[in-house]
């Protein structure tokens, strides 16, 4: 793709942006991102709407779909966009992002006609059942069992899901469940498709470190999963699930990155209101951090430049952990530099962004695959080192 | 901008990387280290004289191949993994993009192209600084048809081995550079900590240059001698990060095959969690090498500055921390002379100070982002 495409792309996604984000959407700009999730939903939910009104919901899907079937570089260029204008957190980003693409590649004709069309419109809403209280970094642990109704053919869930994002304002969940009696680890799961709001099902929110409750616990008790809505086939859930996990591909993470640069910026603004500016560690400090955040770009355009070589894919092991770490950091850092500032809850919005930032990183280096299994898996997979021996406690 | 390297570069790394993997052995490099001269003169007329490694960035009109900044890095990284005692590093990424830089019409054709037929060069200049062009050791004045230039460079990298050594001196209050004719001067060969890379001091106490021994257009600045200052960090980051690269080679083969209570030690969690932290900070600095490298003509000179600082940050902090964990974790063998660690932290620690040590680095992207530091 030449860059005068890239450019043209860039420019109508600003003008649109400027133009739809204004009014009573205003409010929205940079809110709902990671630790502010389930700030203004009814809002964001229109806005959802709006976006796929000029057909900017998601735009990597092919055109059957209802996608525009942008290349990895023009989605790139939409969530650097996105996220320059302020977009806020997309809700509709797990529809979007994760079942949509897995229903493309597993789903039945009858379920991609029954979902995609949802999800796209930004009429229906996802969320994701993976974790349990047992299975955070051994997701392979899952006890949730899925019975079938030897009647209707249905499955029958119970069990607990736990850390689900968003499941209060979703309608839907793909849920990784147990669907062979004594199976253990990888194999006899099950991936279904299930309706929240039905009797067998209680959403509980966990209020986390900074206040907000964006995480929820999930409860099932013989909640019903149609027979139709089993992707993949019964036994095979890990395969489908962790096909899932790789369809993000880090495309959203450049627009992650942008938000990024906007908290760093905002530090640096900060810093030389109030004098942090002037001190010698914090310099430095800050200075790294602009260097870590450069490192990140490199790295994920490197990683998303489709090589097909595979060179690159010893390096993305260590993508996650990179950023992760270094966004927990910045969160100490934009403390560190409000000093005292930081202790008493102000009137300056900017503040409290910070303040958020330094609590709701906490949680970067350990969903998704905590710093220490990121580690094992960069030794394992990357450096060729000896696997973790498996225990023998279940 | 394209972070993906392109058939032909990856042809020319695995060239290098298997040609220096058999030329400069860990045996041929400690040879190098015991003759204490700090170049390794055969292994140089193979890559400079037949290969014509130093043509390779020099313009297709000066009598080189014109390519980028890209292959320049992939070579430096290869020569670092190898800690090959090579002058390419002082000509290429110094010397030639310094006379391309400044240089007059006269003076580029005939110094690049010899250059570009293998002979080494390289710039007396401030080494240790970020801009080392600030504080420039020598003052020249016009004298008859010539000038007189007096003054020492006190650590030089490459002296004796090259065949063109650039002088930048103050001339009226500017700066002129001059390319010493053979045997002018003091060069002395100092004993260093690394063992691998040649430093003379040179001194110039004062002598007579002919008019034709400046080769500058007609005077210059220290900004129009960016590009060269850029590509000379962006070098020696390239060869760091290529050196961190080769010690932990090195490391993983050795605990691979260490076995503590029943197992190789590679097995344990702790170290396999040292190393892989080594290779993400990995992954950043050879990442914002690469970038920097690829964006190297297109970017801005104030943002390239702070790109390639950043770079040269990364990878000198990287090299001390892989080569310092490589003695760790080869235990007791990893403190004596007979394995290769020592080879390797030694360079990593002369090669810190090199234009700068990473705080310097680290303070000129503070300048750029928060303003320059108040005088304290």
């Amino acid at each position: 793709m030449s860059d005068q495409t890239t450019d043209e792309l860039r420019a109508e996604i600003r003008d649109w942006m400027a133009s739809n984000l204004t009014g009573r959407f205003e409010v929205l700009r940079h809110r709902g991102n990671a630790g502010d999730g389930d700030a203004l939903p009814d809002l964001r939910k229109e806005w959802e709407r709006v976006l796929a009104g000029s057909r900017w919901t998601c735009p990597g899907w092919p055109h059957e779909w209802g996608g525009r079937g942008l290349s990895v570089a023009e989605q790139i260029v939409f969530q650097e966009e996105y996220s320059r204008a302020g977009g806020p957190g997309r809700m509709g980003h797990i529809g979007e992002g994760l079942v949509g693409p897995t229903l493309i590649a597993f789903g039945t004709q009858e379920q991609k006609e029954r979902f995609l069309p949802g999800i796209c419109s930004g009429t229906e809403f996802w969320c994701q059942g993976y974790s349990e209280p047992s299975a955070g970094s051994d997701l392979g642990n899952i006890r949730t069992r899925a019975r079938q109704d030897p009647a209707t053919g249905d499955w029958l869930v119970s069990g607990q899901k736990v850390w689900t994002s968003l499941a209060h304002l979703s309608d839907w969940i793909f849920v990784l469940a147990r669907c062979e009696e004594g199976s253990v680890g990888r194999n006899g799961l099950i991936f279904l498709l299930m309706q929240l709001d039905q009797p067998g099902i209680e959403v509980q929110p966990i209020r986390q470190i900074g206040g907000g409750a964006e995480f929820n616990s999930v409860f099932f008790d013989g909640a019903r999963a149609s027979a139709a809505n089993v992707v993949g086939k019964p036994g095979e859930g890990w395969k489908v699930a962790m096909a899932l996990l790789s369809f993000e591909r880090g495309i959203s993470t450049l627009g992650q990155q942008m938000g990024f640069a906007q908290e760093l910026e905002l530090v640096c603004e900060i810093a030389r209101e109030n004098g942090a500016a002037k001190r010698p560690d914090l310099r430095q400090r800050i200075a790294r951090a602009w260097t870590g955040l450069r490192a990140m770009r490199y790295l994920a355009m490197r990683v998303l430049s489709d090589d097909p070589s595979g060179e690159t894919m010893r390096e993305t092991l260590g993508y996650k952990y990179h950023w992760s770490n270094w966004h927990r950091d910045l969160g100490k850092l934009a403390m560190d530099v409000l000093g005292r500032d930081a202790n008493v809850i102000s009137d300056d919005p900017r503040h409290e962004r910070l303040r958020q930032l330094f609590l709701f990183s906490r949680s970067d280096t350990i969903y998704g695959g905590s710093n220490e299994i990121q580690l094992n898996i960069i030794a394992e997979q990357g450096l060729g080192m000896p696997r973790e021996p498996r225990g023998s406690l279940f | 901008m394209d972070l993906v390297l392109s058939d032909d570069q990856k042809m020319i790394r695995e060239e290098a990387t298997r040609l220096l993997a058999e030329r400069s052995t860990s045996e041929r490099v400690r040879e190098v280290v015991e003759a204490a001269q700090g170049v390794d003169a055969e292994l140089w007329a193979t890559i400079a004289g037949e290969l014509g490694w130093c043509a390779m960035a020099i313009p297709e009109a000066f009598g080189g191949l014109g390519l980028g900044m890209t292959e320049q890095v992939l070579l430096m990284e290869a020569v670092g993994r190898r800690l090959a005692a090579l002058p390419l590093w002082s000509t290429s990424c110094m010397a030639a993009p310094l006379i391309a830089a400044v240089g007059g019409d006269t003076a580029k054709a005939e110094l690049l192209g010899r250059i570009a037929g293998g002979e080494a060069a390289t710039v007396a200049w401030d080494i240790f600084a970020v801009d080392p062009l600030a504080h420039i050791g020598f003052d020249a004045r016009a004298s008859g048809d010539g000038y007189v230039i007096e003054g020492r460079a006190a650590q030089v990298s490459d002296l004796l081995a090259a065949a063109i050594v650039l002088v930048p001196a103050q001339l009226d209050g500017g700066l002129a550079l001059f390319a010493l004719p053979a045997g002018t001067g003091n060069s002395a060969l100092l004993p260093t900590l690394d063992g691998t890379r040649q430093i003379g001091e040179l001194t110039l106490d004062p002598v007579a240059l002919p008019a034709s021994a400046r080769v500058d257009a007609a005077g210059f600045d220290a900004a129009d001698a960016d590009a060269a200052i850029a590509s000379a960090m962006l070098g020696l980051a390239a060869e760091q990060i290529g050196a961190a690269c080769g010690v932990m080679d090195v490391t993983l083969d050795y605990i691979a095959s260490r076995v503590q209570f029943g197992r190789t030690i590679a097995s344990f969690q702790a170290i396999k969690h040292r190393c892989a932290r080594l290779e993400v900070d990995f992954s950043e600095a050879r990442s914002l090498v690469y970038g920097a490298a690829a964006g190297f003509d297109a970017t801005s000179p104030a943002e390239r500055g702070m790109e390639i600082a950043a770079a040269r940050a990364l990878a000198g902090d990287l090299l001390y921390r892989a080569s310092e964990e490589a003695i760790q974790l080869h235990g007791g063998v990893g403190f004596t002379w007979e394995y290769d660690p020592h080879l390797y932290f030694k360079r990593a620690q002369a090669a810190s100070c090199l234009l700068g040590a990473t705080h310097a680095h680290l303070g000129l992207i503070a300048d750029a982002l928060l303003g320059a530091e108040e005088a304290r």
